[in-house]
């Protein structure tokens, strides 16, 4: 719909007397016209209509086509009667209601004919189609990002590949309107910064983290979610600069909990760490995008990854806290529980754990055991933390049995020790391994500790987990970085 | 039709050219820095450099990073800059 372009100043100081808002299209503003001509010859009356510009014929109204009026009164309903004294609303009544008219009014005996009350229609102005674009127009706008124009004859998704701003797949062209609706979702002014971006290390403000939500897909509600895991990855401890620059194929995986995942519909179910979710893709596709357009992060500049991952374009899933048997990820950081929260993880793609016999906990445990062995290379050890994604089947093991995150946890990286001879450069005739000065270790763990963690997530049928590696770990590279949604 | 604008997703930064100095004639009593980023056998390869480098009469300075995964601390880049009047920049994995 293109509204008529007109009357774009300051808010418009209503007339005294009364003021009714109407629309012809409204069967009750058409039954009211009466009501209008009674009350002109009686009141100091202004009639304004929303969509015809002849209607009423009598009285004649003021066209409000543009909704220039409408959109600054906050008319929800039409009719609409206010009551103005010296330029200020007095009070205002909606619909048609005899009772309510005349005593608003002073007007006795309107229109006696008439049914004595009719509930209103919807104002134009709240239209859902246009409400975004009348609030930039009459809003005033506290955007301060540069406009870019698109021509008439270009289309704004193929300028957007021309310019390098997508990650090889279309992104929604940002609009002033879509970042307007974006950034309702947060409570936080659009000029706070949210983060200092690498690699280029520039201040980026709420704005352009909601461009980069609407580039993204997001819907505002999700923008709460992006806008904590730009302020996770972007810590020092998180070191999103490494991850970006290193050669292993390692990006930010998102793993979100509390209820708010529920209230915004993301997955933790089937196919949870899959394609199908909006806000499981578009999250954790908002971040990358932050991180490319913003920070300046693309591959085969800063970004050296030898192979990179399907999972670098979005990672992001929300874990199953409120039907899990051992809590969550962010319990175990610990946030309590009903907090929404989420947790940065320098991590590749998910790798398929199958153990579909295992039906004691001591037996699937070394099935864990020996998968997580291999988290990057069988004879590299505590360079690298993990996450096991476990599904509800593989978790009913350990439930039955009374199992809690810390002992499943302790259980597994018991049967994940390994002597430094069988670890050590050069033994089975591999060169790869850890340095000679432990090649006389009696027992070496494979994780540091709080290095293995546990999540729980995914369909109800189907003997699996996921293990999600990780990148270099600690002071050194990375740490896991889990932080409270600030909405 | 007005045209229609769409909101810069970059940063807008506008980036300070620095001209670079011209390449010097020859390496002869100049100080070269070299920089191990801590990666295993970095050490092996820069001693090999550091040899043929003072083989053409250049002094080296030898710096190194506190970690191969996180950028150079401000203060070790400032230390180079200062000390060093050539840089070899240069990346291997």
């Amino acid at each position: 719909m293109t509204l008529p372009v007109n009357n774009t100043g300051a808010a418009p100081v209503l007339p005294d007397g009364f003021v009714v808002v109407v629309k012809q299209e409204c069967e009750t503003c058409q039954t009211v016209v009466p009501v209008l001509e009674q009350l002109a010859d009686n009141v100091r009356l202004t009639v304004y209509c929303q969509d015809e510009p002849g209607f009423p014929e009598s009285p004649a109204a003021i066209d409000d086509t543009s909704l220039f009026v409408s959109w600054h009164h906050e008319i929800e309903t039409v009719p609409t009667l206010i009551k103005v004294e010296n330029g200020v609303e007095v009070n205002r009544t909606i619909g048609w209601s005899r009772a309510a008219w005349e005593s608003f009014t002073g007007v006795s005996s309107l229109a006696p004919d008439l049914p004595p009350m009719r509930p209103g229609c919807g104002s134009m102005s709240v239209d859902p189609d246009v409400v975004d674009e009348l609030r930039v127009r009459f809003g005033g706008s506290v955007l301060t990002a540069r406009r870019v124009e698109v021509a008439a004859a270009e289309d704004p998704v193929e300028m957007m590949f021309n310019r390098g701003w997508t990650d090889g797949l279309p992104v929604v062209p940002p609009t002033e309107e879509r970042v307007m609706a974006m950034l309702a979702g947060t409570t936080r002014a659009p000029s706070d910064i949210v983060a200092t971006v690498p690699p280029d290390l520039v201040e980026i403000t709420v704005e352009k983290v909601a461009i980069a939500a609407v580039m993204a897909g997001c819907k505002p509600e999700y923008l709460p979610w992006v806008l904590t895991a730009v302020g996770a990855a972007c810590t020092d401890e998180f070191n999103m600069h490494g991850l970006l620059a290193t050669t292993m194929p390692v990006g930010p995986v998102i793993v979100c909990s509390g209820p708010g995942t529920r209230a915004i519909g993301m997955n933790s179910g089937g196919n949870a760490l899959g394609q199908g979710n909006r806000a499981n893709l578009t999250i954790g596709r908002a971040l990358q995008l932050v991180i490319r357009n913003f920070g300046g992060g693309r591959p085969g500049e800063v970004d050296r990854a030898a192979h990179g991952s399907p999972a670098k374009i979005s990672f992001c899933f929300a874990e199953a806290d409120d039907t899990s048997p051992y809590g969550r990820l962010a319990g175990e950081h610990g946030l309590d529980d009903g907090v929404d929260a989420l947790t940065v993880f320098a991590g590749e793609g998910p790798h398929c754990m199958v153990d579909q016999l295992s039906r004691e906990p001591e037996s699937l445990v070394k099935s864990f055991a020996l998968k997580l062995q291999g988290v990057n290379h069988p004879k590299l050890i505590m360079m690298f933390d993990a996450i096991v994604v476990m599904g509800p089947e593989h978790a009913r093991v350990f439930a039955d049995a009374g199992w809690d995150r810390e002992r499943i946890v302790a259980e597994i990286s018991s049967h994940l020790n390994r002597s430094g001879a069988e670890l050590v450069r050069g033994a089975d005739g591999i060169a790869e391994g850890v340095p000679e000065a432990f090649a006389s270790a009696e027992s070496l763990p494979k994780f540091r500790p709080g290095g293995l963690m546990l999540t729980y997530a995914g369909g109800g049928a189907g003997l699996f987990s996921q293990i999600i590696g990780g990148w270099v770990n600690g002071d050194k590279g990375s740490k896991p970085v889990t932080r409270p949604v600030v909405y | 039709m007005a045209n229609s604008a769409i909101l810069d997703p970059t940063s807008e930064r506008t980036l300070v050219e620095r001209e670079r100095l011209a390449r010097p004639a020859s390496l002869e009593g100049l100080t070269v820095g070299l920089l191990d980023i801590s990666k295993p056998r970095g050490d092996i390869f820069l001693d090999r450099i550091e040899e043929r480098l003072i083989g053409i009469g250049a002094n080296v300075n030898r710096y190194m990073k506190p970690t191969f995964a996180k950028p150079a601390p401000v203060d070790l880049r400032h230390k180079i800059a200062t000390e060093c009047q050539v840089v070899i920049e240069a990346l291997a994995d």
